[in-house]
């Protein structure tokens, strides 16, 4: 496709799409990891992003729809700079998870899916996320936090606060 | 492949290796629960009701995914696999409204019948239940979300089985749901295949839901009156003040040629037998110009008058005669038997959609090369030239889409339109639209007449080298052009031919000699053979006139009687009103269509589902249609000729022979027992007899049609059974040299729309204009 003139997406990024998609037996297959790193480059999937996804992989925008809404990794909101998502499936709730949980949300004053109004945090309660030996476990974006109480949480939000000044 | 051997429930059965557990299991008569496993349709595995115990196995399998294997031991009902699967119904029971009392699929809900069988009434839950409101989607579907038990049936069969793909899931886990493709509504082809696979009431039809509860309706299996793929529905009925009423259409029993399918028109549009504007009495022009109702014994009497007073001034040949493509092959049959022995005309004719005649001539003498809409389901090889299926035989497209999935068939496309088969096509050619002849020569060898390139010459190569090939063409040929095909068909290995014509009896109205030169079988009129010994009479052995000339002698004053049967060819051949001001016009039909508005006598005729009889559908399958539904005041287009026959002074029993071939019996032979109507009735079924005590019967007819048209002599207890029988169409009697005005007017229908018919049932209105409302925004953006 004339990705060059139409994309949303940077050049670099179209162009690594314009390989993906060539890289797998069935062009559907390029669909997970294209939604990801345009959720990487836009911050969410938005719908001018289903739409091109839908597009360069050849099927319907129903049915991008249909796959993002299956995973919580991938969003259709825009979420705030770092991501806390607080795991409270079983492991995670026997050892304090719900409390970590509610924790957060009166430091961050805000609810489940909801964005601090700076935009640096948004606070998200998933599902198992793997790590369960080291519960109770948080996912800030990509990495993983674990063994967490009250207070490492406090410190954990303030190391990234600070990040995001810079 | 090989068979294997393998034990369930104690019993050493056979199947080949690789067969489904779950299918191995029904074959034998053993059943395994199921709500996702749908034959025919990719594996889901994703209810686990299927689970059984097989030795050596750490955990319950699902049948539906286990493939049987030599020595395999498997237990269907133990203890076990009940505790899970009840386990199972009980989940899915958590969030289900148990709604029953109201839902439409109530007493046919295979939830229903498996909460009965394994007894989860009870549930540990206490959650409070999510409600959703009730959805609709389009005109024809509704959703009930907290009905859904996620099978993921719907969304299958749409996609894979309808090449629609308008039904996903959303979301995951307890959140999960069955999306339409258009956020709140569907932009889809209505079929209803989703709501007919639906296990239970989730999905639901515009027309039938809250109607009534399906064991208060009477269920008939007959033949749809649309196209001319003839599938067989199943009709839902209950009696009314004036008659019984269809309230419901679907695929019930999966028994007929269309095997799960029907398209919209099979499963809803049969609302036009209610129309308000439906014509219940006779009506004859008065003395102010007006059309006005009077008996039938009025209308019966005005109009045979007028007949016999214009064929025996003016001869037969100021008499003419157009017949229906959505009558019965009796009443068709009648018909042309009336015109010729009682009116004394050959001015015979109906609209034509396909050249039937040009076909029946160049098959003349190839046994068994006429394709069945069956065979479409397993050939290896198909060639589609013109037509676009999807829209003009949605049964066709159906057959031809899942030959390809389950057989990987070859399909080659040569259109010069965008058709939605190519999406299956393993090689496609686009044509001019006028040159489907060329491009037949072309396959055939005969370069120079068609423009070829690289890809036509790879399609010509790769068809060429099938080793039998179904070829399926559409009204792009006529005539000549039909024997350059089926020549150059004749020409490879092993070919077979399908001629696809328009309506539920076009093929019948043709084999049945509605033409003004042909006789039943394709006997031309200039000799006659049998046909003159048989009726009796002398036949008019001149060729008569066409649909045509008939029209054009009309507006020259030479034409004084025209008798139109379920046809509105005013509107067909728009007709200028004034061209048929001097002849005396009688109009058979269930409204008061254009042609019939300018009637001197009309009368109101039941439709293809207030009768019995047979319809062949386009293929050359022959079948039963019975009658489901009635309408107080109408009456059948058989019993009207016959009337009309008496009233000329003819004698019914010449016409109808209700006395010859098998006869009945009075209850002679059951001594004590006679006198007992429905006994009468059950004796003479088991005996293979039928009461032809009436000149209304249609068997009757059937009898003679079976004795004079040899490709119509086919086992006649299959037809009885509801089965269908394909006609021995190399046996016809035309003279395949003469020449022929083809006269072919293809109706141009499409998914939604069926002519007449069409415009008079609500529900394709709604579905019309509904999708005229969803196009507009896009024809916006395109200027
Ligand atoms: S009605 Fe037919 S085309 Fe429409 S969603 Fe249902 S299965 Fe698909
Ligand atoms: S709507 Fe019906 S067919 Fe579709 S997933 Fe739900 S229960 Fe199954
Ligand atoms: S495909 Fe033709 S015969 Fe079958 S249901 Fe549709 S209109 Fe009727
Ligand atoms: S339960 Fe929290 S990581 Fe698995
Ligand atoms: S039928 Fe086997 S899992 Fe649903």
């Amino acid at each position: 496709m004339a990705t060059e003139t139409t994309t949303i997406f940077s050049p670099e990024l179209a162009a690594r799409f314009d390989k993906l998609v060539t890289q797998y037996p069935v062009r559907r297959s390029a669909l997970i990891p294209m939604l990801l790193y345009a959720q990487d480059e836009v911050g969410y999937l938005s719908p001018a992003v289903i739409a091109e996804v839908a597009v360069r992989v050849g099927i319907k925008e129903s049915d991008v729809l249909s796959v993002l809404s299956y995973y919580s990794l991938l969003r259709t909101k825009p979420a705030g700079k770092f991501n806390v998502q607080v795991c409270t499936n079983i492991c995670c709730m026997l050892r304090g998870g719900n409390e970590l949980f509610e924790h957060c949300k009166k430091r961050l004053g805000v609810g489940n899916k909801g964005v601090t109004p700076d935009g640096v945090f948004s606070l998200e309660e998933v599902e198992c996320i793997g790590a369960c030996s080291w519960a109770p476990a948080v996912q800030i974006n990509y990495d993983f936090h674990e063994n967490l109480t009250p207070e490492s949480m406090d410190s954990l939000l303030e190391d990234y606060r600070a990040k995001a000044g810079k | 492949m090989a068979d294997v051997t393998f034990t369930v429930d104690g019993k050493k059965l056979t199947a080949p290796a690789g067969t489904l557990l779950i299918d191995a299991c029904r074959a034998a008569g053993i059943e395994i629960p199921a709500f996702c496993y749908y034959p025919g349709l990719s594996l889901q595995a994703a209810c686990r009701m299927c689970v059984v115990r097989v030795e050596k196995m750490p955990k319950l399998q699902t049948a539906c995914t286990t493939a049987v294997t030599e020595g395999m031991v498997v237990s269907t009902e133990t203890d076990e696999t009940k505790q899970a699967r009840k386990a199972t119904i009980e989940l899915l029971l958590g969030n289900h409204p148990l709604d029953c009392p109201v839902c439409d699929a109530g007493g046919e809900c295979e939830l229903q019948d498996m909460t009965f069988k394994y007894g989860a009434h009870e549930s540990k839950y206490v959650e409070t239940k999510q409600h959703r409101e009730e959805q609709k989607w389009s005109p024809v579907v509704y959703f009930d979300r907290p009905r859904c038990i996620l099978c993921y049936r719907c969304v299958r069969v749409c996609g894979e089985g309808m090449d629609v793909w308008a039904l996903g899931v959303e979301n995951r886990g307890v959140t999960s749901v069955i999306a339409p493709n258009e956020k709140d509504h569907l932009d889809c082809e209505e079929c209803g295949m989703c709501i007919d696979i639906c296990p239970v009431g989730a999905l639901t039809s515009g027309t039938y839901r809250y109607k009534t509860r399906p064991w208060e309706m009477n269920h008939v299996g007959t033949v749809c009156t649309h196209c001319g793929d003839g599938c067989k529905t199943t009709l839902g009925v209950r009696p009314t003040d004036d008659g019984v009423e269809i309230i419901r259409g679907d695929n019930r029993d999966k028994s007929g040629i269309n095997g799960d399918f029907l398209c919209i028109k099979g499963r809803y549009a049969f609302d036009f037998a209610n129309h308000k504007d439906r014509l219940t009495k006779p009506l004859i022009r008065q003395a102010d110009g007006k059309l006005a109702p009077v008996s039938w014994e009025q209308a019966l009497d005005f109009a045979a008058k007028k007949l016999g007073e214009i064929r025996d001034s003016r001869g037969g040949n100021a008499i003419g005669v157009i017949g229906s493509n959505r009558t019965t092959n009796e009443e068709t049959y009648l018909l042309q038997k009336f015109a010729r022995t009682i009116l004394r005309t050959n001015n015979v004719d109906h609209h034509r959609t396909a050249d039937y005649a040009a076909f029946a001539a160049a098959l003349k003498g190839h046994a068994g090369r006429e394709a069945s809409l069956r065979d479409f389901l397993s050939a290896r090889a198909i060639l589609l030239l013109g037509n676009d299926p999807t829209n003009q035989h949605p049964a066709l497209a159906w057959q031809v889409r899942t030959n390809v999935r389950h057989n990987r068939a070859r399909i080659y496309v040569a259109n010069h339109a965008e058709v939605k088969l190519r999406r299956q096509a393993k090689a496609a050619v686009d044509l001019p639209a006028d040159a489907y002849a060329s491009f037949v020569e072309y396959l055939a060898g005969k370069d120079g007449g068609f423009e070829a390139n690289d890809t036509s010459a790879a399609f010509r190569d790769a068809i060429r080298q099938e080793e039998s090939l179904l070829v399926a063409f559409g009204s792009e040929f006529r005539g000549r052009d039909i024997l350059v095909l089926v020549d150059f068909g004749l020409s490879l290995p092993n070919t077979k031919f399908a001629c696809l014509g328009d309506y539920a009896n076009s093929r019948g109205a043709a084999d049945m000699g509605l033409l003004p030169d042909l006789l039943p079988g394709y006997v031309p009129v200039t000799a006659a053979a049998h046909f003159a010994e048989e009726y009796g009479s002398a036949l008019p052995t001149q060729p008569g006139l066409d649909l045509v000339q008939m029209l054009d002698a009309a507006g020259r004053g030479d034409l004084s009687a025209l008798y139109v049967v379920g046809s509105n060819p005013a509107t067909r051949y728009g007709i200028d009103p004034s061209a048929l001001k001097n002849t005396f016009l009688i109009v058979q039909d269930m409204f008061l269509t254009e042609t019939a508005a300018l009637a001197d006598v009309v009368f109101p005729a039941a439709n293809l589902y207030e009768k019995t009889g047979t319809v062949t559908n386009t293929y050359g399958d022959l079948q039963l249609v019975k009658k489901a539904a009635d309408k107080s005041g109408v009456r059948t287009d058989f019993e009207i000729i016959v009337r009309l026959a008496d009233k000329l002074g003819a004698d019914p029993k010449q016409l109808v022979p209700f006395g010859k071939g098998v006869r009945a019996d009075f209850g002679q032979t059951r001594g004590a027992q006679s006198g007992e109507a429905d006994r009468h009735a059950v004796w003479l079924a088991a005996n293979h007899l039928e009461p032809k005590l009436s000149p209304f019967d249609p068997f009757a007819i059937l009898d003679e049609i079976q004795r004079l048209v040899p490709a119509y002599d086919v086992p006649r207890l299959n037809l009885l059974t509801g089965n269908d029988e394909h006609l021995k169409s190399e046996l016809v009697q035309i003279d395949a040299s003469a020449d022929r005005r083809d006269l072919v007017l293809p109706s141009n229908d499409l998914l939604y729309t069926s002519g007449t018919l069409g415009r008079y049932s609500a529900k394709l209105t709604e579905v019309v204009e509904s999708h005229t409302i969803l196009m507009k925004p896009a024809e916006a953006a395109a200027d």
